[in-house]
């Protein structure tokens, strides 16, 4: 029997990235692997994109992963875990190994899921691997020193979308990684955020026995690129919860169903007010854009009511 | 000007926009990120385009497509995204259409050690893509010279119609130097040749007479009434695909005969004490400053040894080595690589006067160790 989501029990399960990597203090990426890690009883396998999590859970001459694990370059992250996949389950069908029920996930960031590994991730999931895909999207490129994504959100201060006189930050609306996965008609895409754990833990689990090829978008919070205190982490990416820029919902096989509506939707600036990367935004001459921001995101959020059958 | 302090990766986004350059499409990589990130906040100033892009590949592809719209056009990586550009070099050397690839070198292969300095990509800087194709490559080794060499990079570009790559590698890339730029008035930028023929007549890859321009037919960009076929596949002068090896042939001489016959521009280097030298050391890019440094520690304790740095490390300056090399009993090529260069110093001067020193283990090369090598050469002699 699956092992129960109570922190009592989840205590319990050992830990299968070790303490001691370098990620920063407050980095949303480890909490969220280890979030969903522990939703998984069975055996898994991960290949990671170069990114923050690869370069700092593997830190010469140590590595934080006590399981199976591969890094390949920066757009290969799905090909691989499709590879490693197949020919499992090749062997499985030869008679060479064992048959186990082993997952197969695969590990990106924003940049090498949204922008240079989309192409690898939209074949692996059409070709229908049986596994899981996670973006943790910190919303930009910070493990090269914190440039813009097409996941950087709208008016964010990066070092390519730098905010001065002649621009206000980033001056396009984010790409919506979440719709364009559920638009391959695959199994089960959800969209989850480490500050509702469990949430993204029952994500994790249907995600991982759906069948088929998965994916998760997980928002995760980059204080060094967000511009935040490190004690901050979850306060906030619950902030981008509860402001609907980052709203949890899942699609199931077609079925669209949010799994968590605020009791009361705050207004976008309770989120753009604790983070640095957005402060020029709340100068007299750019209130304008805060405006802009909020319509874009109360537009998307009524579609997805009307999508999750909610309006 | 005033001095400033700056770093090699800085020192080539000025660079880039005193040569004119109006475009950069690029993607965050180590050691060249600070490129992109210097020119997101130039190129605006001076009324450019700074578009960063979602991988390297769309990155060279827009850099080309802003070249064919009349633009100076950038783009800037290090060796895994110099490996993803390469069918888009191709590309630009078929299609012979000016723009400027920086590589700012790191250990490699693959992921490698992004960042140390390595001088790994050098064959892959002449041979990266398929097929036979002319390049051009320059290698500096002073922040300083970062900003003259992308300078160069632009006007040999714009001059031979063809792809130049600016090879950096990481030590130069992010060394902070004080420097003292030109004035961008006293600078010689080469401009785009125009052509003289209504559009009708015109054929933007003629194989004609030679003249004065070594055979660079001028490239007119898109959108002055100029309606011409442009092409990855073998063409025509018109730009037409074709499989005629009558047509082919003339265009592959063409493009190497521009190269070959303009040496004299392209070839860029600097040389001291050949004259009276028994021993010759062969460097370019940061391992030159660490060659300089033995040079001169040799020097100082009677040894006649010179010094030949390549600025332009392809075409190969073979008729310079040839030359420096001749009445030499040995050349020393300290290189961050397991041999590239070499392998063309040994097919010029032959095998058994060259001494490798090599390293590609993301250390540099220590003036110590090239020393020991001319002393251990001199022994010799």
């Amino acid at each position: 029997m699956a092992t129960r989501l109570a922190p009592k029990e989840l205590m319990k399960q050992p830990e299968r990235l070790a303490p001691g990597h370098r990620l920063c203090a407050g980095c949303g990426a480890s909490i969220v692997v280890r979030q969903m890690l522990a939703a998984i009883d069975e055996p898994v396998v991960i290949s990671n994109a170069t990114g923050c999590l690869e370069v700092a859970t593997t830190i010469y001459p140590y590595t934080s992963w006590r399981v199976p694990w591969i890094h390949n370059a920066f757009e290969n992250s799905a090909s691989t875990i499709s590879g490693v996949e197949a020919a499992y389950r090749s062997l499985v069908r030869q008679g060479k190994m064992e048959e186990k029920d082993v997952k197969f996930i695969g590990f990106g960031g924003d940049g090498g899921t949204y922008d240079i590994g989309l192409q690898a991730l939209s074949g692996a999931v059409e070709r229908g691997h049986q596994m899981l895909y996670v973006c943790y999207d910190n919303g930009a490129y910070m493990n090269t020193g914190i440039q813009r994504s097409s996941a950087t959100p709208f008016g964010a201060h990066t070092t390519t979308s730098p905010a001065g006189k002649k621009i206000p930050g980033k001056q396009q609306f984010r790409k919506d990684l979440t719709r364009i996965m559920a638009a391959h008609d695959i199994p089960y895409v959800g969209q989850a955020a480490p500050s509702k754990w469990r949430d993204l833990m029952e994500k994790t689990r249907k995600a991982v026995n759906c069948g088929g090829p998965a994916f998760m978008n997980v928002l995760s919070s980059c204080n060094r690129g967000w511009r935040h205190a490190t004690d901050e982490t979850l306060e906030i990416t619950q902030l981008g919860v509860d402001t609907c820029y980052w709203p949890l919902y899942e699609v199931e096989d077609g079925e669209w169903r949010l799994t968590y509506k605020p009791r009361e939707k705050l207004p976008i600036e309770e989120w753009l007010k604790r983070q640095g990367r957005f402060r020029h935004l709340f100068k007299p001459q750019n209130r304008h854009l805060i405006d802009e921001k909020q319509e874009e995101i109360d537009r998307k959020w009524e579609e997805l009511l009307e999508r999750c059958g909610e309006a | 000007m005033t001095a400033r302090l700056m770093q090699g990766d800085e020192a080539c986004a000025e660079g880039a926009v005193a040569a004119g350059c109006r475009f950069f499409a690029g993607y965050p990589i180590t050691p060249a990120t600070e490129i992109a990130e210097t020119l997101s906040r130039l190129l605006p100033r001076v009324g450019g385009k700074f578009i960063q892009m979602e991988d390297e590949i769309a990155s060279i592809a827009a850099v080309i497509g802003a070249s064919v719209g009349g633009a100076k056009a950038l783009t800037a990586t290090s060796g895994p995204g110099f490996s993803l550009m390469q069918e888009n070099i191709g590309y630009a050397a078929m299609a012979e259409i000016p723009c400027v690839i920086v590589n700012v070198q790191r250990l490699g292969p693959s992921t490698g050690r992004p960042t140390s300095p390595a001088q790994g990509d050098v064959m892959q800087a002449r041979w990266g893509t398929h097929g036979d194709y002319p390049v051009i490559a320059l290698a500096p080794w002073t922040v300083r010279e970062t900003f003259d060499l992308t300078v160069q990079a632009f006007n040999l570009s714009e001059r031979y119609r063809t792809p130049v790559i600016l090879l950096m590698d990481e030590l130069i890339g992010h060394m902070r130097e004080q420097v003292r730029l030109p004035d961008a008035d006293t600078l010689e930028l080469a401009r785009r040749t125009e052509t003289r023929v209504p559009p009708r007549w015109y054929k933007p890859f003629e194989n004609f007479p030679d003249g004065p321009n070594v055979n660079v037919p001028p490239l007119v960009p898109f959108g002055e009434g100029y309606r011409y076929h442009i092409t990855g596949l073998h063409h025509d002068e018109r730009g037409y695909p074709t499989d005629r090896p009558d047509e082919i042939r003339p265009w592959l001489d063409r493009v190497f005969g521009k190269i070959e016959r303009s040496l004299s521009d392209i070839l860029l280097y600097e040389e001291d004490g050949i004259e009276d030298a028994n021993i010759l050391v062969i460097a370019y890019g940061s391992t030159a400053r660490a060659a300089r440094h033995a040079v001169k520690q040799a020097r100082t304790r009677g040894s006649r040894v010179g010094f030949l740095r390549l600025k332009t490390i392809w075409p190969f300056a073979e008729e310079v080595v040839e030359r420096a090399a001749a009445r030499l009993h040995r050349v020393v090529v300290p290189e961050l690589n397991r041999g590239q260069l070499v392998l063309e110093v040994e097919r010029v001067v032959g095998r058994q006067k060259v001494r490798r020193v090599n390293r590609a283990d993301g250390e540099m090369i220590r003036p110590s160790e090239i020393l020991a090598v001319i002393e251990d050469l001199e022994g010799a002699v």
